[in-house]
């Protein structure tokens, strides 16, 4: 069980509500499909992918980034059981997407160019405080995320 | 694998912010401290308080070390290797730390250059970090 202090969950709420779901969600995983190009190969039908161009402006990234970021919404809402809430998503990437865990887990790879769209959003207002708090809701959704595959 | 304009851009960032070696430099290692508080425990010889002198010249010379990195991208092994064997071999850091701090230099880089800091910039500079990070890693093996 993860526990939130009072001063923690004021942090996660203020950067939540600063974040716009249609703006950042699609530059995150744009960001993570041009830094880290192995991680192409699970959207191979997302079609052109070719450049960090046309990554950018592929209507299906966009989309999809929205979904990603729809989830970690519903985190945000459920602080104190994102195990639970993630449970079937995590059953979906094991089982029928076939993720290699490591691509969230091992260097948090999405997670990190999340933080880095949402530096260059914040300049200085991500402070090294928010951002260690900001790192533990994503340490907790990968741990989340990752749960169904033991 | 850099690509010519990818080094250019390398290049060009770090020259950019040697002035500015010392904030950024202890910038990401605070940030690094607070985030992973785990890494401090490399670093229990130092006064590490936001702002402290150990922190600023600490920082100082990682950003100058990386600039160096960036002048020399071609031969990062030879130019590295006293940092290479002081990091294996007296400092003894498990390599996993040199992502959690690489990912605390693009933070600080991210909110520094707001919008200028690019994909295109972005995955140049974790590019150019990892390859660095490998050099100082490869005397372990």
């Amino acid at each position: 069980m993860v526990e939130w202090s009072a001063a923690e969950r004021k942090i996660v709420a203020d950067v939540w509500g600063k974040i716009s779901i249609d703006e950042i969600g699609p530059q995150a995983l744009a960001r993570l499909l041009i830094v880290y190009p192995w991680t192409q190969r699970y959207f191979g039908a997302f079609g052109d992918l070719s450049s960090a161009g046309a990554i950018m402006g592929n209507p299906k990234v966009s989309e999809h980034g929205k979904t990603v970021l729809g989830a970690l919404d519903k985190a945000v809402k459920n602080l104190d059981d994102i195990k639970g809430l993630y449970a079937k998503l995590s059953k979906m990437h094991y089982e029928k997407l076939n993720v290699d865990p490591d691509n969230f887990r091992a260097s948090y790879l999405l997670a990190d160019c999340l933080s880095i769209v949402v530096a260059t959003k914040f300049g200085s207002a991500f402070s090294p405080e928010v951002q260690a708090t900001w790192q533990k809701l994503l340490s907790v959704v990968v741990a989340a995320l990752t749960s169904k595959y033991f | 694998m850099l690509s010519k304009t990818e080094k250019e851009l390398i290049v060009q960032i770090w020259e950019k912010l040697l002035p500015v070696a010392e904030d950024i430099g202890s910038e990401a290692l605070l940030r690094m401290f607070i985030t992973f508080p785990k890494t401090k425990t490399y670093f229990n010889h130092l006064d590490i308080g936001p702002g402290s002198q150990h922190l600023r010249c600490h920082g100082k010379k990682i950003i100058e070390a990386l600039a160096e990195g960036a002048r020399n991208i071609s031969t990062l092994t030879t130019t590295l290797a006293h940092l290479s064997r002081f990091h294996a071999y007296q400092l003894r850091i498990h390599p996993t730390n040199f992502k959690l701090f690489n990912h605390c230099i693009l933070v600080t880089l991210a909110c520094k250059m707001g919008d200028h800091f690019t994909p295109a910039a972005h995955a140049a500079i974790d590019k150019f970090l990892s390859a660095f990070s490998a050099v100082l890693a490869e005397k372990f093996r």
